[in-house]
Parts: C-alpha cells; structure tokens; sequence
C-alpha cells in the first residue's frame, strides 16, 4: 500500500515539473550536445584525420565506427570536425544576420522613407532564392569560409527584419513612448531605452531560429561546390566527396555525416523552439 | 502664463465620428480650471491635442500665444486617465521617474510612495500605486501646465485628497496652470475655481 501511494505521489510530482522542466532540458541537452561537438572538433588533432592506406574504404566497425573513406581517414572524426566548422560557420552568420536584420527594423522607424526603403530591401531579397543569392555573394566575395558566411548572413535576416519592423511599429504608438518624446527624449534614446528592451528576447529566439537554416545552407552551398574550398572538412564537402564513391557501395560515406548533419541542425529547432515557449509562453501553442 | 485651444476640431479616422467642433479652451495659471463631462464625451481627447499627444486635429494650440514646439521637452504635461499603459513594462519603478526629474525623497513621502516600491516593476503594482509614480513624473521642474485626466480615479477618497493636496501644493509654489478633468463634479467643486461642461463648448451636433 505504501508503494502505491509512493507511485501517486511520484507522478504528481513530474506532472507539477512536467513543461518547464522538460522545456529546460531540452534546451540544455541540445546546447550541451552542440558545445561538445564544437569543444571535440577544436581538440581534433590534425593527424588523426591523415591517410592511412592499410585502412582504405572500411565499413562501419566498432573500431570506425562511421566507417573510412578511400584515403583510409576515419569517418566519424571527419564527421565530427565538419560539423564543427559548420557549428562555428552557422553560429557567426546567425549573429551576423540578426544585427543587420536589427539595425534595420529600426532603421524603418525612423521615417517614412526609410520605412518604404527597408520594406522594399525585404521584398527584393525575398524573391531570389536563398541559394542562388548564397552562391552569388560567395562567389563575389571569392569563396571560401568568409564568402560563405557573409552569403548566408546576407540572406537569412529577413524574416526576423519583418517580424521586427512590425514589432516596433506597434511599440511606437504605445503611450510610454509618447510622453517619452514628450518629456524631450530623442528618436535614438528612445529606439535604445524604450523599444530595444521590449523586442530583445525576440531578437535572441530569431537568431536561434536562424542557426539550423544557416547551417543547412552552408552545406547545400558547399556541396554544390561553391562553397567552402575542398581542403576545409566541412560536412558539405564531404558529401558531396562521398557522392562520388556511393556508386561503388560506399553507402556508409554520406549516411552517417548526412544523418549527422540532420541531427543537429534538429537539436537547434529544438533549441530555438523551446527558448521560445519558455520566453513567451502565450505563443507556445501556435 | 495662458494656454490656449482655438476652434479644435477632432475625429479619429476620416469616416468616424466627430468628436469635438470648435471647440475653444483658455487655462491660465491664475486659476484652477475644471473640465467635466459625461463619459465619451472627448475629454481625453481633447486633453491628449492639448498637451501635443494627438498629432493630426484642426485648430490651433498655442502657450502665451505661441505655437508650441512639436520635439524637445513640452512644458504642457499630461497625466494619463489610465496608469498601466504609460509605463514601459520592463522598467523599474526608479528608472521611470528618473526619465523626468530626479524626485526629491520628501515627495515621494507625500504621494505615499514607498522606497521598496521604486525597484519594483510596473506589474507588480496597483492601478492606483502606478498613478501616484505617473502624476510625480509629470512634475518636471520645467513643466508650465499640467492637465490630470482623471488623475485620481484608481485611489480611495483619502488617498485621492492627499495626492490632490500635493499636487496643489507643488502648483501653487512653482505658479503653474492646471486643468482638472473628471466626471466627479464634487471633488471638482473642490479643488477648482472654475468648472466648465464640456458640451457647453463642443458644438458637435449629436
Ligand atoms: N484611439 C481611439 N480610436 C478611436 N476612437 C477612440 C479612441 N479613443 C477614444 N475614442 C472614442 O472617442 C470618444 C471620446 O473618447 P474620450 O476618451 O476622449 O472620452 P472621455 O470624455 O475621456 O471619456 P471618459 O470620461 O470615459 O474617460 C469615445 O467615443 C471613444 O470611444
Ligand atoms: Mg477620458
């Protein structure tokens, strides 16, 4: 009889802990996954990854455990440093991407034209796709990490821009901020003390938000060869690398990196999604 | 020291209601002037033209015969028929008087403001406390005419005597024009020398 009111008890008490609690942990599983894989990758020594012939084409194994390519290389380490580079890629976009899509919801507050100009930059680099604009800027930019990363920052600020500008338009009409020009504050102050306040853990989610895609399409890019250059590991370039050796059955080559890949760009929506809620929990059923 | 409305007229949106048809007012800082009208009838309407809150209206709106200048710090102040809208929700209670003036401790003492409340945030007090913070923060040194849209309304009727009373006091010192608006006709017998009807001067047709 004791164990059965024990049991109640028990389940009350994770019901109570039930959406907080799991919402906590999600986050900080996710997070703390992410962190490893980018700590493991920094620490990945070089040599490790060099060939090794008497190890070529092996499949998965408890020793490999991804399996080796056709230079002997392991796998799983290869894996695990391109998804590094990818982490650190995505995350100076994301951060990159949000700032200028800030800088420029409130640059639309300022006046009318300005408003016209920003909505108009929303529109245009809303209807060119996201990839062939990637490949264009890297491209301009001659390529390689730096190409990628501004390619990505550059098309990736819209959706939170327009969240944003609509955001503070509302804000604007509100009575504080009236009798804060009222009370003689400026545009600026006002933009800094009143407005930012109020949209900043909006602006954290959105640049959550926007890691998995530019992850995504850091790789998309890189694999269709215009992105990272062949001689970084990143996990673009070893699928696209892989395609070339799944013809003679080297299945393992990009189902584990690409699997991989999917995995953590899921562990950021999670992320995102969850910080989310918990920010604002009124939108947590939409 | 006059402020002045000439021939004020007002609607929201082009396709609603009329609110208020030339309308003219005068308050001077010589006498206490009370507006008092039914409800909806453009009180606060009128009251957000005057102290430059609504931008877009017909008329004039002039201090001492000038008009009044659109940015910078506006010596006519207006206090706000409703508290929990006029204060940003994330910040303190301090930071929001401190946006106006840097309020002397015995004021606080005498709108009943306790310390403890000045590191609190605006959601974690009442109506009637935030009214209190929102009534001080229009008493900028520099403010010439202060208009209390229902200033008192969250209070109980002793609070609401003691707030009129230091209100009065701090207008009388620094020779400022104040104009009472409210539906309570007794409390404005009051407290002002003169009360005059809304619809007296509003000449929309109804
Ligand atoms: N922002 C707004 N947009 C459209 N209509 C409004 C707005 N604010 C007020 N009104 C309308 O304008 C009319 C006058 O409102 P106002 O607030 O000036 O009345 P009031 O005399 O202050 O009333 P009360 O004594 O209840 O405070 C009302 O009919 C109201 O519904
Ligand atoms: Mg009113």
């Amino acid at each position: 009889m004791d164990e059965s009111v024990g049991k109640v008890n028990k389940f009350d008490v994770l019901g109570n802990m039930n959406l907080r609690t799991k919402t906590l942990l999600a986050i900080g599983l996710s997070a703390f996954i992410l962190i490893l894989v980018v700590v493991i990758s920094f620490f990945i020594d070089p040599k490790s990854i060099t060939t090794n012939w008497t190890m070529m084409n092996q499949p998965p194994s408890l020793e490999h455990i991804f399996g080796t390519d056709w230079l002997g290389r392991d796998m799983f380490i290869r894996t695990l440093k391109g998804l590094g580079l990818s982490v650190q890629i995505g995350f100076f976009a994301s951060i990159l991407s949000s700032i200028i899509a800030v800088a420029l919801a409130f640059l639309s507050s300022f006046n009318k034209h300005l408003d016209s100009f920003v909505s108009w930059l929303i529109d245009v680099f809303l209807s060119i796709p996201h990839i062939l604009l990637i490949i264009l800027i890297s491209i301009a930019l001659g390529g390689g990490a730096f190409g990628v990363l501004i390619g990505v920052a550059f098309t990736h600020w819209t959706s939170l821009a327009r969240v944003l500008r609509a955001e503070i338009k509302r804000i604007k009409t509100s009575e504080f901020v009236t009798i804060s020009e009222k009370l003689g504050q400026s545009k600026f102050w006002i933009a800094r003390k009143q407005i930012l306040p109020l949209v900043i853990t909006q602006v954290i989610v959105g640049t959550i938000l926007i890691f998995p895609h530019a992850i995504m399409h850091e790789a998309s890019v890189t694999f269709l060869g215009f992105g990272l250059s062949p001689h970084e590991p990143a996990i673009g370039i070893i699928l696209s690398e892989s395609m070339k050796y799944l013809a003679t059955g080297n299945w393992w080559l990009a189902l584990f990196p690409g699997l991989a890949l999917l995995i953590l760009v899921l562990l950021f929506d999670i992320a995102g999604e969850n910080i989310k809620k918990m920010l604002d929990p009124a939108s947590a059923n939409d | 020291m006059e402020l002045t409305g000439r021939n004020i007229s007002f609607k929201y949106s082009s396709g609603s209601r009329q609110i208020l048809k030339d309308v003219d007012i005068t308050i001077d800082n010589k006498k206490i002037l009370g507006l008092f009208g039914d409800s909806g009838s453009g009180k606060s309407s009128l009251c957000k033209i005057l102290a430059g809150h609504i931008k877009r209206y017909e008329g004039e709106v002039k201090l001492d015969g000038n008009e009044i200048p659109k940015s910078g710090f506006n010596p006519v102040q207006l206090i706000y028929q409703h508290p929990e809208k006029v204060m940003n929700p994330k910040w303190k209670m301090h930071e929001v008087l401190e946006e106006s003036w840097d309020v002397p401790d015995s004021l606080l003492e005498d709108f009943g403001i306790q310390k403890s409340w000045l590191n609190r945030w605006p959601a974690e007090l009442s109506g009637g406390e935030l009214q209190r913070f929102s009534v001080l923060r229009s008493l900028n040194p520099n403010t010439k005419f202060l208009i209390a849209d229902e200033m008192t309304t969250m209070l109980d009727a002793i609070t609401q005597v003691q707030i009129f009373e230091s209100v009065l006091k701090i207008v009388k010192e620094r020779n400022m024009g104040l104009l009472v608006v409210s539906h309570d006709r007794d409390l404005m017998d009051i407290i002002c020398d003169e009360v005059i009807y809304l619809d007296d001067i509003n000449h929309v047709d109804i």
